[in-house]
């Protein structure tokens, strides 16, 4: 059994310059998108990463997958370093790591057939071609819970669940270790949410995917991670078990935050107006 | 709640649309009256129907390919054969309404302020300029936007999300409607922007006896502010009731459901969240009958025949639903695990 954990970040640095000028282009200030933060995620298990927008958990995931450059900090993969890597010395890397995006409806392509847009991970990785690519298409397919008959169909005529379906078996195809979930289904409808979770949930008990999980909406989070880590301002304010953060927060913007959700029990939620009164 | 004359009545309200696939019945037969200081909850996914409602009370679907049925009253006066004259004056001036999207709400070459200014303008021609700039500071002091004699000439990119949907609300209660349509206000907000809009609405609410129409598709979100609940389902309202009622004692198994697959930090999590199977129809393919039987597990032989609205336990006058299940088995059936939900189909 391997001990070291499949993904190492380090303080993690991405800052944007913000430029003013016309022919000089100066630096006047740093946007800190990402500001030092270190995380770990073991084989098999989901980190959760939540936090409101502007906390700077997108930039740590693209800063994570090299998809940015990473101003500095160590990320590293199975214990060798990759910040800073290049996209040709990624590339053969890009297999053990994959993306789910929020946005079924942008995320796909709409001239593409399903079958190719599943395929072509599969093709350009050079594994398999031919009879042998639409056999592994047409498992994939089926594994997330779509029909053989999906392969010819294009986006457009699919619901926003079955696109996240879709984009979950693109991102399968390659049998990735890591799985980087950015916000995957506060797109969808509440009764389509909990069909991708428990998918995800199935997908990882068979493949022993790792999953970096993130989303603002912390119920979701708590329910699918093992470890949460809170992000603000750029930087994580509080990391612990699911349970642990969700049931006894220590910092106090976590705190403010899980006060912030509704809870959807109207005896709960008129208990808690009548204790604290909200700010208006 | 006192019992006082609803302010408005929607009775047997349908609206479709003309596509090339067919006649979309988007909204099949909507009735409900809301009283001045209520809040009235309109719940369901995309395609439910639940922003067509609201966009139809206010004379927003009016289109050659619309077919628009049945009755709107706003205190008496009949809305839907209205001038679309007599509608502009109505909007604003006695229905107020905020969208969920405020990025795209605010024209972004003109300053907030004076966004506002002419709309108070537009609908009372005798308020000079200095009194509706006035005005208008006053209204940002009201729904709590600091700085309001600085901010009322910023242009809406320099407002953050929830200064800008509080902008809006305060543009919606400009001229003091009777009546507010939220359609989602918080969905596009971060959770703790959304308790604070929430808390203003509901205090907007008692101050201003204010009716509202909130519609949303987060049972979170109405648990804080609804007093009543109208759930949507592919164009109908299949349950209706008051928050309680629907909270702790839901007949329809979409309300189950619903429910059921909420992801909850007041309790320890399941192993797998409860999911409701499927999803939501095509409005131009319903089933016959009931239009959620195909993602029901309690599916028996009659539900083919369309079940009416209406009540079906004794002990709640006014609570209502669309289920053809005996209500004593319904208590037992949406037991899944100590909770209530939707069981796993078979």
């Amino acid at each position: 059994m391997a001990t070291e954990p499949l993904l190492e970040v380090t303080d993690l640095v991405k800052h944007f310059p913000v430029k003013r000028g016309i022919l000089i282009d100066r630096e006047v200030d740093q946007v800190k998108a990402v500001d030092g933060i270190s995380f770990s995620i073991p084989r098999g298990q989901t980190l959760g990463l939540v936090g409101e927008s502007g906390s700077g958990k997108s930039t740590a995931c693209r800063a994570v997958l090299q998809l940015i450059k990473p101003t500095s900090g160590s990320v590293k993969f199975e214990g060798q370093e990759i910040a800073g890597f290049s996209r040709r010395r990624m590339r053969p890397l890009r297999r053990e790591m994959q993306m789910i995006f929020q946005d079924p409806y942008a995320s796909l392509n709409p001239r593409k057939r399903i079958g190719q847009i599943v395929g072509d991970p599969l093709k350009r990785q050079g594994v398999a071609s031919g009879s042998e690519l639409r056999k592994r298409v047409n498992e994939l397919l089926d594994r997330v819970g779509l029909q053989t008959e999906h392969y010819n169909r294009f986006p457009h005529e699919f619901s926003g669940g079955q696109r996240q379906r879709i984009g979950i078996a693109r991102a399968l195809a390659l049998q990735p270790k890591l799985v980087i979930a950015d916000e995957p289904v506060s797109a969808l409808d509440v009764s389509i949410q909990a069909q991708i979770i428990n998918l995800l949930d199935d997908l990882q008990d068979e493949f022993g995917l790792t999953y970096l999980f993130v989303a603002h909406d912390i119920g979701v989070v708590r329910h699918i991670s093992d470890r949460i880590a809170v992000m603000h301002d750029g930087k994580i304010v509080e990391e612990g078990s699911a349970d642990q953060v969700c049931e006894r927060p220590v910092d106090s913007y976590t705190k403010k935050l899980l006060a912030a959700v509704p809870i959807p029990d109207p005896r709960e939620s008129r208990d808690r107006r009548a204790g604290a009164p909200a700010s208006s | 709640m006192s019992p006082s004359a609803p302010i408005l009545a929607v009775r047997d309200l349908r609206v479709g649309f003309a596509t090339e696939g067919g006649l979309v019945q988007a909204v099949d037969g909507v009735n409900f009256e809301l009283r001045p200081g209520e809040v009235l909850a309109i719940v369901g996914e995309s395609g439910s129907g639940k922003s067509v409602t609201a966009q139809t009370i206010i004379g927003l679907t009016r289109s050659s390919n619309a077919r628009i049925e049945g009755s709107v009253e706003l205190d008496g006066e009949e809305l839907i054969d209205a001038s679309d004259a007599t509608m502009r004056q109505l909007r604003g001036e006695r229905i107020g309404m905020v969208f969920q999207d405020p990025m795209t709400s605010f024209n972004p070459v003109y300053r907030i302020g004076s966004q506002i200014v002419e709309a108070i303008r537009a609908h009372r021609g005798d308020v000079g300029k200095d009194e509706a700039r006035a005005r208008v500071v006053e209204l940002f002091d009201s729904v709590g936007i600091p700085n309001a004699e600085r901010r009322v000439d910023d242009y809406p990119h320099e407002f953050s999300g929830g200064m800008r949907q509080r902008a809006m609300i305060a543009m919606a209660l400009a001229l003091e409607p009777e009546v507010l349509i939220a359609d989602e206000p918080t969905t596009a907000l971060d959770v703790t922007i959304q308790a604070q809009i929430l808390a203003l609405l509901g205090e907007l609410n008692r101050k201003r006896d204010l009716a509202t129409i909130l519609i949303t598709h987060d049972l979170g979100v109405v648990a804080e502010v609804a007093d009543r609940v109208l759930v949507m389902y592919a164009g109908k309202v299949v349950e209706k009731g008051t928050l309680d009622e629907i909270f702790y004692d839901p007949q329809h198994p979409y309300t189950w459901g619903l429910l059921g697959s909420l992801t909850r930090l007041d309790r320890p999590r399941p192993k797998r969240l409860p999911q409701i199977s499927g999803s939501p129809p095509s409005l131009l393919a319903l089933p016959d009958g009931c239009a959620f039987r195909p993602r029901c597990p309690h599916e028996f032989a009659k539900c083919t025949e369309l079940p009416d609205l209406r009540e079906r336990i004794t002990d709640a006058p006014g609570h209502c639903d669309r289920c053809w299940l005996d209500p004593e088995e319904k208590r037992a059936k949406r037991q899944v695990e100590g909770q209530i939900g939707l069981e796993a189909p078979a």
